[in-house]
């Protein structure tokens, strides 16, 4: 739910980190506070355990830039991805504009990728979101590590895509960050599904973090055009 | 835009009522400032004492100290708190649900009691409850609420992000 305040010539977004736990949610946030100018960004805020496992968010507020004399400022959250932190993981999602998903590129971890990637589904269709319909990213994190899983299979098990039935949308739309890819294809089936744009990364690192933040808020500020 | 996410938007008339209205409520209630968070977390309006802290911060903790009390409440058997107290040693704040989108915050301290805060919040609350409801009743143009605020700005977009 942005928020266009005309006194103050801004423009509130909130884009919401999801996925499972120790995926690399809070250090995207911290990567991203720790880059960008101190005049361009608030207080990064986390609610922790003493072990350092988000409790019940991580918040970091950026300025983008200014659109039409407008400051677009970006309210960055990252969820608990622990499973049983559900009730406060759901009340994140109000009035979200868009979502980041940061898989863990793990093989060990699909299971959990997967689980939250349901239980994504699941939160946003209790708000009536469609997240087929919103801008939505997803991140593949910790690419370096040796037991990462191919992007292929990642794609396969958590972006199959989702059917396309209005027929206008049916065309082939390539993927602008990944060349000989699409975004929305047609299947040998013959049915056309849409993947959501997808970015590896080493958060730890800082390697496609600002892609995946670039990716999103861009696509949320497109929703408004 | 997602189905579900309404996105609104206040005009500087209806920013300029609000303010009123709250202004006059903290002449009532000798407290120090009052703020307006929407229940996302952003921060709607702040008037009286300006905060030393940081008002976005603010502003998100209370929307999730809200959030998290609503649950409470459901857990108990009732369906929300619609206001809450926090009392410290000098400081202490009143919390107030408006129109279940929005939530007015007011800080004071000892220069006033919490019986009357309590009492002129309660008609502070009746008077922007309906302000925002004309607010939210309005139909909001556009897909974003931002009527042709971004319309034909992508070049403008793109260009952000180059």
């Amino acid at each position: 739910m942005s928020m266009i305040n005309y006194a103050s010539r801004e423009i509130n977004c909130k884009i919401v980190y999801y996925g499972p736990g120790l995926g690399g949610k809070t250090t995207n946030l911290e990567h991203i506070y720790g880059k960008v100018q101190p005049d361009t960004r608030g207080k990064l805020i986390s609610l922790a355990t003493e072990t350092e496992r988000t409790l019940f968010f991580d918040f970091l507020p950026v300025d983008l830039g200014t659109i039409r004399g407008f400051k677009t400022r970006f309210h960055l959250y990252t969820v608990p991805g622990q499973v049983y932190y559900n009730a406060s993981r759901k009340l994140i999602l109000k009035g979200v504009d868009g979502i980041v998903f940061v898989g863990d590129s793990q093989v060990e971890r699909m299971e959990a990728n997967q689980e939250a990637m349901q239980n994504l589904y699941d939160n946003m269709a209790e708000y009536g979101y469609d997240l087929t319909k919103m801008p939505f990213v997803i991140q593949y994190n910790k690419r370096d590590l040796p037991n990462a899983a191919p992007v292929r299979d990642l794609q396969a098990g958590l972006n199959p895509g989702w059917e396309v039935t209005e027929p206008s949308r049916q065309r082939v739309a390539p993927d602008p960050a990944h060349a000989g890819e699409n975004l929305v294809e047609q299947l040998p089936t013959g049915e056309w599904v849409e993947h959501a744009p997808y970015f590896e990364a080493v958060a730890v690192t800082g390697d496609g973090v600002f892609e995946t933040l670039r990716a999103v808020s861009k696509l949320v500020l497109k929703s408004l055009a | 835009m997602p189905v579900g996410a309404a996105s609104w938007s206040f005009s500087q008339e209806d920013f300029a009522a609000i303010t009123q209205s709250l202004q006059r409520f903290l002449h009532d209630s000798n407290a120090r400032c009052a703020l307006l968070v929407d229940r996302s977390g952003q921060l709607v309006a702040t008037v009286g004492e300006q905060p030393k802290f940081d008002p976005t911060a603010f502003a998100t903790l209370t929307a999730a100290d809200f959030s998290a009390n609503d649950q409470l409440a459901k857990l108990i058997g009732e369906s929300d708190f619609n206001s809450l107290f926090h009392q410290g040693e000098k400081e202490s704040m009143y919390l107030a649900d408006v129109a279940r989108r929005v939530i007015l915050v007011v800080l004071f301290d000892n220069r006033t009691t919490l019986g009357l805060v309590r009492l002129k919040m309660k008609q502070a609350v009746d008077e922007l409850t309906k302000l925002f409801e004309q607010v939210f009743a309005r139909p909001q143009q556009g897909k974003g609420g931002a009527p042709g605020l971004l319309a034909g700005a992508d070049d403008e977009i793109d260009k952000l992000f180059q």
